[in-house]
């Protein structure tokens, strides 16, 4: 199974290699080649920092390859920012648009006497139908680290609370999309990723 | 619910794990890589590797270690010792690092926080404090004095204050060791980890006394601690992770189960 991650230069990509390397996938990285995005069999869009680092899928032209990529219905897996980037933006950086798959948008957690960012393990509601998240038993648990986060909607696939309930995943047919981090959640995470490698085949 | 994380750490000299000082020519605590992964198969939310030494000579064996250490971890990895440019933090990133833990290089230069935090991100910086409190300060706790150099040397600056300014400079987490509990096994300090706790936004990883079950829960609750770092409770087969959670779950403790 070939993989595509998308680098745009947020953040290492080793530790999602590694992992989906662990788990038999052939992951190949692009920061510009838009042929690895027409040929993927899959896309995982990693990323931790700043939304405004998304602004590099534009200037490449990524942009339009993975939205051509997901209309032929290629499985797309964000994870952290990868995952708000599917949203039509985020607060944390208002002049730069998310891809707006899903048509909304990414906050800041509320003030309160709570941390932020969110770092630590947190537990996940998992509804029913989802299939990144399939095998995820009531209460399993997965690591987050970030400050924004997306609204619950109808796509979210995982509730998880924290100041407030907030999508933990995001799914509607081959577009998904996780806050947590699956490369690093043990063995949650390991089924996670599983999943979206295995999805359809 | 967000649960409170056990981090065991690795003190790691010329690529082995090494224990407590006085027990080193007595214990090797063996290879750091099948140590983190028994940690983590053992309960443990996350692994810190410390580099005790650091030496110049040293840094392609951390790397290597690094390396060796991330490739079967899936859960996060923190590496602290010896980073002093973010030119040394990419390379321990790319060798598998989740997180750094900067200390004397931060307080030599305070930029340096933001330089890592800019290219990957705040989540990946964590600033480690070694602290002691002064009994000639007006708040010998508030004002305890933060040391460089493995603790040899005073650093001028005050606990409170160089903890905000790590958080404004863009850290993403605070890893407070007391020098006055550390290696004691009397408990942690939570008033000093209380006094940092409520001063910063950000995470706050409670370092140094842990001995017993009650002191993780002590730290956790008045200590306002989001973590807690332990070595030589594991090492010395005084508990795992897990049976540490467990008793922690018995004691209203929210924390990773079944791990």
């Amino acid at each position: 199974m070939r993989v595509t991650v998308i680098d745009y230069k947020a953040g290492n990509l080793t530790s999602v290699l590694k992992t989906l390397k662990h788990l038999g996938a052939e992951p190949v990285v692009t920061d510009g080649d838009w042929s690895l995005v027409e040929s993927a069999e899959r896309i995982v869009l990693p990323g931790v920092g700043h939304f405004a680092a998304t602004e590099r899928l534009d200037a490449t032209g990524l942009t339009g390859a993975i939205r051509a990529a997901i209309a032929r219905g290629v499985p797309f897996l964000g994870i952290c920012v990868g995952m708000q980037w599917l949203y039509a933006g985020s607060t944390e950086a208002p002049q730069q648009p998310g891809l707006g798959h899903f048509p909304e948008s990414c906050t800041r957690f509320a003030e309160s006497t709570e941390k932020v960012p969110h770092v630590g393990w947190n537990s996940l509601e998992v509804r029913e139908g989802s299939r990144l998240l399939a095998g995820v038993e009531p209460g399993e648990f997965v690591y987050f680290t970030h400050s924004y986060k997306g609204p619950v909607t109808a796509d979210t696939a995982a509730v998880t609370q924290y100041i407030e309930p907030f999508a933990a995943a995001v799914e509607r047919a081959n577009v998904m999309g996780v806050q947590f981090h699956p490369e690093k959640s043990g063995a949650t995470g390991l089924k996670i990723l599983r999943n979206f490698l295995e999805m359809g085949r | 619910m967000l649960t409170k994380r056990i981090i065991a750490c690795l003190d790691v000299h010329a690529g082995r794990v090494v224990k407590g000082v006085q027990f080193v020519d007595l214990i090797d605590a063996g290879d750091p890589a099948t140590q983190a992964a028994r940690h983590a198969r053992e309960g443990a939310d996350e692994i810190v590797l410390l580099d005790i030494t650091a030496t110049h000579e040293g840094r392609q064996t951390l790397l290597d270690t690094v390396r060796r250490t991330a490739r079967e971890l899936f859960v996060p990895f923190c590496v602290g010792g010896g980073i002093k440019s973010a030119r040394d933090a990419e390379q321990v990133f790319e060798a598998g690092a989740d997180k750094v833990s900067i200390n004397s290089a931060a307080l030599a230069d305070p930029e340096l926080i933001s330089a890592i935090g800019s290219s990957f991100g705040a989540q990946a910086v964590v600033v480690a404090i070694d602290a002691r409190r002064d009994p000639a300060a007006a708040d010998p706790v508030h004002d305890a004095q933060v040391f460089v150099h493995g603790g040899r040397k005073p650093a001028g600056r005050r606990v409170v204050e160089w903890a905000r300014e790590a958080e404004e400079r863009g850290a993403g987490e605070i890893l407070l060791t007391s020098m006055d509990a550390d290696g004691t096994r009397a408990g942690f300090d939570c008033e000093l980890t209380a006094a940092v706790s409520e001063a910063v936004g950000i995470p706050v990883i409670a370092s140094g006394g842990a001995g017993t079950v009650a002191h993780f829960a002590d730290v956790f609750s008045r200590g306002k601690a989001h973590a807690a770092l332990a070595a030589s409770i594991f090492h010395f087969g005084v508990s795992t992770s897990r049976s540490l959670k467990e008793e922690l779950a018995a004691a209203g403790v929210p924390v990773r189960l079944p791990c």
